[in-house]
């Protein structure tokens, strides 16, 4: 090519690029401020943040990108999950362990995110269990629940599992009082004899394990949600309260007869005092302690069998209560530590108070009277303002970082901007309908990411096609970095988000694991290679330590099975590459198919019941051969003779 | 010269080829690292992922032992010290002479890059499960070439940088030393 020729070809070339960037600021310009080009993120591009929701009575947690409002994943947490086969598999079953016995589901309420000097940190997320009350963590590296403690001398675990901002503690508060020790006794006979335990269980800064430290034993009023003080009030916990009429019946008239209920104010530094000084009382109990171990790919279960105890009523200055209006359902510290935002549900106000106003009426011992030995702090010297008919029924508020507040309202359905300070309300948009809780990315901690709030809605009706008489809910999302709030998509959700926890995706995705390390593998069952692979029979227990790979089971024919045989399938995929892994279902089996990650062992449980020859294969489609992965067992007459073999491909 | 005989190590420290394949299954490509005495995956189980891929074609495993890898750094370790002699003599025609041997020997390893190569590609299981007609799996020696749903890339990686520069520097030692005789002479 001549020198002229290469000229031409630049300038060429040189037009088209040029075009084309004028053409894509064209429709920059005239899309600008869409909704829809907000949340459009490409084909082939990522989300910048995470989400993950409640899944309520799904037990599970759902995680979502934003804003385009994408399902990425469902992990498993208190249900099980065939998908994956946790508490299925052998390994995942002692997870879902409790005092009493398996349960294999629970109702999955508030996720919170772990922080360090009350930022977002992104190694785990803590979600609480609020019928048999639990709490679960979760790595945010390998997205699998690692450990669930039980929480004893508790029922309703509702106001959970909220971490304190160094992630010292994560809480748990009862919403069922109940007598304590459980024992046969009148329910006429509630008043003054149920107690609310208030739970911190401590987080080991590297591990994550979770050690049940202490409860504080409260009245018995329903305990909530919960907030951490942070900046000036970290040290603190602040825990809403209502039915402080210590109602047993017909509750929705009964409890809403105070014209004030409290925000509980718990000095969680000062608890660690008088544990320190033995001021407690050690009280026999019984809860479960599970761990899964990533090296071992095995959970296991720990029956622990007592607590420490304090009582509020003896030991002063660990508990004070703040009188705030109707029943209160969210508290919420705004990101500076100062102002403590009570949602009473059944008004339209807001109450906010000032917590160095507390810490003044504290000093000055400036109470109004007393409930069990506990301070009640005197309402009008504490309060730092109110938000006036900002809307109908307020249940939870989160923060921008620029000085606004984010409240839902439920019965007037619909998320209300207003301002720190001068208490005034700025926008206020509808949902669709009935919002619970919101979320800001960071929203609960010193440093919110205020870009997006999602709207966790209670009922769909006609925002999407029906699906018979049950509908899937709805979350909304919404632009709030400029001056008023702009809706800009609508997405189902799974099960029930209570609530959700949200953080900028490279806080999390570059620490995402990609796989197992095979080496690293110390399942006592594992084999690293098809060399290795064998059937062993001790009695009438038949453990198979078989591998896939791609596209075939190690070994894929094994005779010599007998009825009555109890079979333990231990698997590992031998595979070490992101993103491929190997199912296996075996007809007749009475549980899930196992989903096994490259590098992991899983175990399932077959009790052949009958004489034949039975098939397995592989569940995901691993591969072009993937239709190939497929074996066969054996199962001979219970007094037959014939020994054990194994063999692939003829070997 | 001396500087030449002792870049041309820098091919025990560094890998000397790359091979890259990029397949929608692979957006970020997987790929081996060609040492002067092993193959290695450019990620850690890139050679278990390739072979995996080429069992279904019945391409052999990526060797672990070839006769290549105990030559080679040999031949290229005696090289160096050969070089380093007739730099420490100043010999300076011998400059050109070991420019022009290795100029050869480099033409034979990649004949033999070649070789292995097209064996590589083209000795195929007959019992493999995916059979191709007429289709042979020899990666490109230099360059791009698209193979089924893979597509490679073959370049020279740090390695062969050091032992082009080693070679062309003896080349420069040559002239820079004929050059300093004349002056010296003028
Ligand atoms: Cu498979």
């Amino acid at each position: 090519m001549k020198l002229t020729n290469y000229l031409t070809l630049f300038a060429v070339l040189f037009a088209i690029v040029g075009s084309a960037c004028t053409q894509s600021n064209n429709n920059n310009g005239a899309l600008g401020g869409s909704a829809a080009e907000k949340v459009y993120v490409a084909p082939g591009e990522q989300d910048e943040f995470y989400a993950f929701l409640s899944g309520g009575y799904s037990g599970n947690l759902t995680v979502y990108g934003l804003p385009s409002g994408r399902l990425l994943k469902e992990i498993p947490v208190f249900s099980q999950f065939p998908t994956s086969g946790y508490g299925y598999s052998e390994e995942t079953q002692p997870l879902l362990n409790t005092s009493h016995g398996f349960i294999p589901w629970d109702d999955l309420h508030h996720p919170d995110i772990s922080q360090t000097n009350g930022e977002l940190d992104g190694r785990w997320i803590f979600a609480n269990g609020n019928n048999t009350p639990r709490i679960a963590r979760i790595s945010l590296e390998t997205f699998e629940t690692q450990e669930i403690i039980e929480i004893p001398n508790s029922a309703g675990n509702h106001s959970s599992s909220f971490i304190t901002e160094n992630t010292e503690y994560v809480v748990a508060g009862t919403r069922f009082s109940v007598p304590v020790p459980q024992r046969d006794m009148s329910i006429d006979e509630y008043k003054s004899n149920f107690k609310g335990a208030v739970s911190f269980v401590e987080v080991n800064e590297e591990t994550g394990h979770m050690d049940l430290s202490f409860q504080i034993m409260m009245p018995g009023f329903n305990y909530d949600l919960g907030h951490p003080g942070r900046g000036e009030s970290h040290g603190w916990f602040f825990f809403t309260t209502y039915n402080t009429e210590e109602a047993n019946t017909l509750l929705e008239v009964n409890a809403s007869q105070n014209d004030k209920d409290f925000i509980a104010a718990i000095n969680w530094k000062k608890a660690e005092e008088y544990i320190a000084q033995g001021k407690f009382t050690t009280m026999k109990t019984e809860y479960a302690h599970n761990v899964y171990d990533e090296s071992t790919h095995t959970g296991t279960s720990t029956m622990k069998k007592e607590v420490r105890v304090l009582d509020p009523t003896e030991l002063p200055g660990l508990v004070y209560f703040l009188p705030t209006p109707k029943s209160p359902h969210g508290v919420d510290v705004d990101p500076s530590g100062e102002y403590i935002v009570g949602a009473g549900k059944l008004s339209a106000s807001l109450t906010v108070h000032s917590f160095s106003n507390m810490m003044e009426a504290i000093e000055t011992e400036n109470f109004e009277g007393e409930a069990y030995g506990i301070p009640i702090l005197n309402y009008e010297n504490i309060v730092a303002g109110v938000v006036e008919s900002a809307g109908l029924g307020p249940l939870h508020t989160e923060f921008d970082g620029r000085g606004n507040a984010y409240t839902t309202f439920f019965i007037s359905s619909e998320v209300v901007k207003w301002e720190l300070g001068s208490w005034e309300v700025i926008d206020r948009k509808p949902t669709y309908y009935s919002v619970g809780h919101l979320m800001i990315p960071g929203g609960n901690s010193r440093k919110p990411f205020g870009k997006y709030v999602v709207a966790m809605n209670k009922i769909t009706k006609d925002r999407y096609l029906p699906t018979g008489p049950e509908m899937e809910h709805s979350a909304q999302l919404y632009d709030i970095s400029g001056e008023k709030m702009e809706l800009l998509l609508d997405f189902p959700t799974h099960g029930e988000p209570h609530y959700a926890a949200g953080a900028p995706a490279e806080l999390i995705a570059p620490r995402s694991k990609k796989f197992y390390e095979l080496e690293e593998n110390n399942h006592p069952y594992a084999v690293k290679s098809e060399s290795e692979t064998r059937v062993e029979r001790d009695g009438k227990t038949v453990h198979v330590y078989m591998t896939t790979i791609r596209s075939h089971f190690a070994p894929d024919n094994i005779e010599g099975i007998k009825v009555g045989d109890v079979v333990y399938f231990h698997i590992t995929n031998l595979e070490q590459d992101f993103d491929v892994p190997h199912g296996v279902a075996m007809i007749g089996a009475n549980t899930s198919e196992l989903l096994i990650m490259p590098g992991q062992t899983k175990t399932f449980r077959w009790d052949p019941d009958r004489v034949g020859v039975w098939p397995f294969y592989c569940t995901d489609f691993c591969s072009a051969l993937h239709q190939e992965m497929q074996g066969y067992v054996r199962v001979s007459p219970a007094n037959s003779n014939i020994g054990l073999s194994w063999s692939l491909d003829g070997e | 010269m001396i500087a030449s005989s002792l870049l041309i190590l820098g091919l025990f420290i560094f890998p000397m080829w790359n091979i890259l394949l990029k397949a929608p299954q692979y957006p970020d490509g997987i790929g081996m690292d060609i040492w002067i005495n092993k193959i290695v995956g450019t990620n850690p189980n890139d050679i278990q992922n390739i072979n995996l891929m080429n069992h279904y074609v019945g391409m052999d495993p990526i060797p672990t032992e070839m006769a290549e890898f105990v030559v080679f750094p040999w031949v290229i370790g005696i090289m160096s010290a050969i070089g380093l002699g007739i730099g420490l003599i100043r010999k300076r025609k011998l400059f050109l002479v070991w420019f022009v041997i290795m100029s050869v020997l480099g033409g034979i390893g990649l004949y033999d890059f070649y070789s292995w190569e097209y064996k590589y590609g083209h000795n195929l299981n007959p019992r493999a499960p995916i059979k191709v007609p007429g289709q042979s799996y020899q990666p490109p020696v230099f360059g791009y070439k698209k193979i089924l749903n893979f597509e490679a890339y073959s370049y020279p990686s740090t390695g062969a940088y050091f032992l082009f520069t080693g070679m062309f520097g003896s080349v420069v030692a040559y002239f820079v030393d004929k050059k300093e005789e004349e002056d010296d002479e003028a």
